[in-house]
């Protein structure tokens, strides 16, 4: 090897022992980036070139530059520093991380769903129009409603859309004076936040020691300025109402709507029909009750479910069916907004991928299997309950739905709920929820779902026996935890204090690229 | 079925550690006359029939890989590399929940804190959340955020007519909640350069997009400066693919930025799911909706990444905040990031480019045929990669025939929106238009209009 050679090599080895992220984690795509690379051949140009507007263009994009193969490296790296259903047991309580089928994800990569356009007259996508008519009607069969609107993007994105409507509603009878959403302290934050988006003013109500509505505040919060109760049944405890219809009377007896929210209707599919048992709007999450995947955070779905009094006030358009012109026997579906729409809730038809993906699942299913998913979500929690229950406290401690609530609290220990979480990650299981619902202290929120089988089930008791121990005997390890991870505990504080939301490694804002770049 | 592993064995040992009999017995609080209900939906069938039965169900469309097509008006048509599809199809990120485990999570904590980035980059502004639902609601939230700002109450907003139809839609409907107004987009015909004067003391926000809806693009630059003057927040939805190549609103003084991200990677799929792009001022963050996601270090100095400023969100804000928005578009923001990652600086630019040459092409052969008027009245206006046709017969005759005889899915018939722009089609050339796709549209057209 000649010297030159040598040094060269000596010095390639030495920048391998410099990574661009000294800490040793994978590099961000700024940092990867070199100038002049490129990961993508555009089609030559077979029209002439017309003249740009010179006074519009840029210096640059500020975009990075990598090759094909630095792009796929990148990002599978960055997946193997994930962990999702697919990796193991994610319990994450009121979050339904249950399996997510394969074949729906095929479906609706299929070019007939997937390449289909929002814009083509109806006559051209018949098929979309039948499968999103159909997943109405079974949603609303489910669900026990009158009507569906699938246009809501989310379970959150449903709740407004229902309270827009009963503000509608009420309007319309001359009630506008009902400004007041009642809200009981176990709900899920995006009750109160809807409510504040949509011009009303929350009201909490206090649970009782059973974990139920506090009936006699309930009782006394029942006004006429009441426009809503929205209930989460099963409630963020996983235990159903004892006195539901007592509640639904007193809120319908006031004058007011009961909003169901659909977030925990996992437990509930063939179990009972909430529009059955007063429940007068409910959102669906698709990818909690219906299995299509998180995504990391989303795209979900949330259709609204209304009864007969308030389905016309439902956003539009929604999927209709009409005979056919010049042939009154066949039938076509159509567009159409209900008489007295809200409007629009978001562009075009809202999250068509994830309604494909859905109707794939209850298609599978069937009215048994999504009963008997909701019999063992059912039952999955019951035994967690029942096995963990000498481990850790349970505050709400009698027969849950498909979830249950503990304490991550260990009796002469200073171990708390998020050490347990952080520790659980070191025998490969994603955490429960953490401190919620707000009305348990050191809550540990768990959902196993239905798709776990006992054997994980066993392993996580198991992991939890083991923490409980290591809690007494050896705080510090659970204190101190996560170990196996690729970073330990992250400093949240510093985070939000030093706000670093852009790579610092990306060029400034409008500085052009080097000079040496070709473009 | 279903997707219950549970064996009868093992249901027993589960219901004996219960102390059950029957898991039936788990049901007692449910209301006992509306318990178990018979549910009439189809029978279920297996996966091999499910498939069958789905594809034929597809096939019933007319989709866009048997046809060629020029109808965009906010979804397009753009190549996807096939990088995407490979890290969208990755089960440690699709089946994973929103980041709140960040040890758990760094994966997709760091693509979306490289998405923030990237949309920084390409909006010109300074801070990007982790996405929204699509552009139209992400428009709605940051009308929103303009309501919500200072101590002065402002209730108006100045909207352009020329913003999406469906987002000015839905801003509506967001502010049913509100006692805002929306002006400014009662003139069909409206200039959006004319909407200075409506800009005043009791603005929240004036609400432009760029390119416009129908594909011009106009000069902002005084719609700002009067936004600034006035103290109202000035907000620009855009085409991401435009600012490959153009100026973004940021360096014009844009407050906001919003879009959607579908033209990012994500096919059309009937309109969603899309991706919600929203980018503001630094200033603003603490207004910010949705997740954001931020650099810090763990307790060894190794750097990692947090989903940061909580206390803006539903979760601990309650009643208190910015929004209740919970569930995103992460994958949606994922698709982005890869697709950006991918075709890069030069890649983007030179798709913004091709979509330009292209578009310009195909407005110049049939603005040579007889009786067909290409962007009348703004002739002069440059475009970007959408145009308007004024043809001599309604549009869904001519679409009609098109299909029918031509199989090419043609533009979007404006007069559905603006009754004044009858016999007007919205054209769309994307980069995926070969000169032999865009040449068999002029003759339909010429065949179609003789």
């Amino acid at each position: 090897m000649t010297q030159q050679a040598s040094e060269r090599m000596e010095k390639s080895v030495t920048t391998a022992k410099e990574p661009v992220d000294p800490s040793g984690g994978e590099p961000t795509v700024y940092e990867i980036s070199v100038t002049g690379r490129g990961g993508f051949v555009p089609p030559a140009l077979d029209v002439p070139e017309a003249t740009l507007p010179n006074e519009f263009l840029r210096a640059d994009n500020g975009l990075p530059e990598l090759s094909e193969s630095d792009v796929v490296r990148h990002y599978l790296h960055l997946s193997q520093r994930n962990f999702g259903v697919d990796s193991g047991f994610y319990p994450l309580g009121s979050c339904t991380m249950k399996y997510n089928p394969k074949i729906c994800e095929e479906v609706a990569r299929l070019p007939g769903f997937a390449r289909t356009h929002p814009l083509e007259p109806p006559a051209l996508v018949q098929g979309n129009l039948a499968l999103m008519s159909e997943l109405q009607t079974w949603l609303a069969e489910i669900g026990g409603f009158a009507g569906v609107s699938l246009q809501p993007a989310a379970g959150a994105h449903g709740e407004l859309t229902a309270l827009l409507m009963i503000r509608a509603y009420h309007a319309d009878r001359s009630e506008s004076k009902r400004d007041e959403i009642l809200i009981p302290d176990s709900a899920h934050g995006t009750n109160p936040a809807s409510t504040t988006m949509a011009g009303f003013v929350a009201v909490e109500v206090p649970s009782d020691a059973r974990g139920n509505i506090d009936l006699a505040a309930l009782k006394a919060a029942c006004t006429n300025r009441v426009a809503s109760l929205m209930i989460t049944n099963p409630n963020t405890l996983g235990l159903f109402d004892e006195h539901f219809a007592e509640v639904v009377r007193l809120v319908h007896e006031c004058g007011g709507v009961v909003y169901g929210d659909g977030a925990n209707m996992n437990a509930l599919t063939g179990i009972v029909r909430p529009g059955e048992v007063g429940i007068d709007l409910m959102h669906f999450n698709l990818h909690k009750t219906f299995a299509t995947p998180h995504g990391g955070g989303g795209p979900g779905s949330g259709p609204v479910g209304a009864s007969a009094a308030l389905v016309d006030y439902l956003p539009g358009p929604i999927i209709a069916e009409e005979p056919c012109a010049g042939d009154e026997k066949s039938r076509r579906y159509c567009l159409k907004t209900p008489s007295r729409s809200i409007g629009r809730v978001s562009s075009f038809f809202g999250n068509f991928g994830m309604m494909v993906r859905a109707y794939v699942y209850i298609r599978l299913l069937g009215g048994s299997g999504l009963r008997d998913s909701a019999m063992h979500a059912v039952l999955n929690a019951n035994y967690l309950r029942a096995r963990l229950r000498d481990l850790f406290p349970v505050p709400y401690d009698r027969v849950n739905m498909h979830e249950f609530v503990c304490q991550g609290h260990i009796e002469g220990s200073p171990v708390r709920a998020l050490d347990i979480s952080k520790r659980l990650m070191d025998y490969g299981f994603h955490p429960p929820t953490n401190y919620f619902p707000l009305i348990v202290r050191e809550a540990l929120m768990i959902e196993p779902t239905e798709t776990e089988s006992k054997p994980t089930l066993d392993a996580f008791i198991e992991a939890m026996r083991k923490i409980a121990i290591e809690a007494r005997d050896n705080p510090e390890l659970v204190r101190s935890a996560p170990h196996h991870m690729p970073v330990g505990r992250l400093d949240e504080v510093k985070a939000a204090r030093e706000l670093v939301l852009n790579d610092p490694a990306a060029p400034a804002l409008g500085t052009p690229p080097e000079a040496s770049a070709s473009s | 079925m279903s997707f219950v592993p549970h064996t009868a064995g093992e249901r027993a040992e589960m219901l004996a550690a219960i102390g059950i009999e029957e898991i039936e017995d788990l049901f007692a609080d449910v209301p006992g006359q509306a318990r178990f209900p018979a549910l009439d939906l189809p029978i279920a069938v297996s996966q091999m029939e499910v498939a069958a039965e789905m594809r034929a169900l597809s096939e019933r469309n007319v989709h866009l890989d048997r046809t060629v097509s020029f109808l965009g008006a906010g979804v397009y048509d753009h190549y996807t590399p096939s990088t995407v599809d490979y890290v969208l199809a990755r089960g440690e990120f699709y089946t994973s929940y929103t980041p709140y485990q960040p040890e758990m999570s760094q994966g997709m904590l760091q693509a979306m804190f490289e998405y923030q980035t990237m949309i920084t980059r390409l909006t010109g502004m300074e801070v990007s959340n982790a996405s929204h639902y699509d552009g139209a609601t992400a428009l709605a939230e940051a009308v929103l955020l303009a309501l919500g700002l200072g101590s002065r109450r402002r209730n108006k907003i100045v909207v352009s007519t020329a913003v999406h139809p469906q987002y000015r839609e839905v801003v509506k409907t967001y502010l049913r909640g509100t006692n805002a107004m929306i002006v400014g987009d009662q003139d069909p015909g409206g200039n959006a350069e004319d909407l200075s004067a409506c800009v005043d003391a009791e603005t929240a926000a004036l609400v432009v997009q760029w390119p416009n809806f129908l594909g011009q693009l106009e000069d902002f630059r005084a719609l700002a400066a009067a936004c600034r003057k006035a103290g109202a927040l000035f907000v620009v939805a855009v085409d991401p693919i435009a600012l490959g190549l153009f100026e973004p609103p940021g360096s014009y003084g844009a407050d906001i930025v919003v879009a959607d991200g579908q033209c990012l990677g994500l096919p059309p799929s009937f309109g969603g799911p899309s991706l919600g792009i929203f980018a503001t001022r630094k200033d603003l963050v603490r207004r910010l909706v949705g997740r954001l996601v931020g650099q810090t270090v763990d307790t060894r100095g190794r750097r990692g990444y947090v989903q940061t400023l909580g206390t803006r969100e539903q979760h601990i804000r309650r009643a208190k905040a910015t929004s209740n928005i919970c569930t995103n578009a992460a994958l949606g923001a994922l698709a982005a990031s890869v697709y950006l990652a991918t075709l890069g600086r030069r890649g983007l630019k030179r798709v913004a480019e091709l979509c330009y040459h292209k578009s310009h092409y195909a407005a110049g052969e049939i603005a040579k045929l007889p009786g067909v008027k290409v962007n009348p009245g703004v002739r002069e206006k440059p475009f970007f990669k959408e145009f308007v046709v004024c043809l001599p017969r309604p549009v869904g005759e001519v679409n009609e025939i098109l299909l029918r005889q031509h199989n090419i899915i043609g533009g979007y018939d404006l007069e559905q929106d603006y009754p004044h722009l009858k016999n007007h089609m919205l054209i769309a050339v994307t980069e995926t238009a070969a000169k032999a796709d865009i040449d068999r549209l002029v003759n339909a057209l010429r065949a179609v209009t003789a």
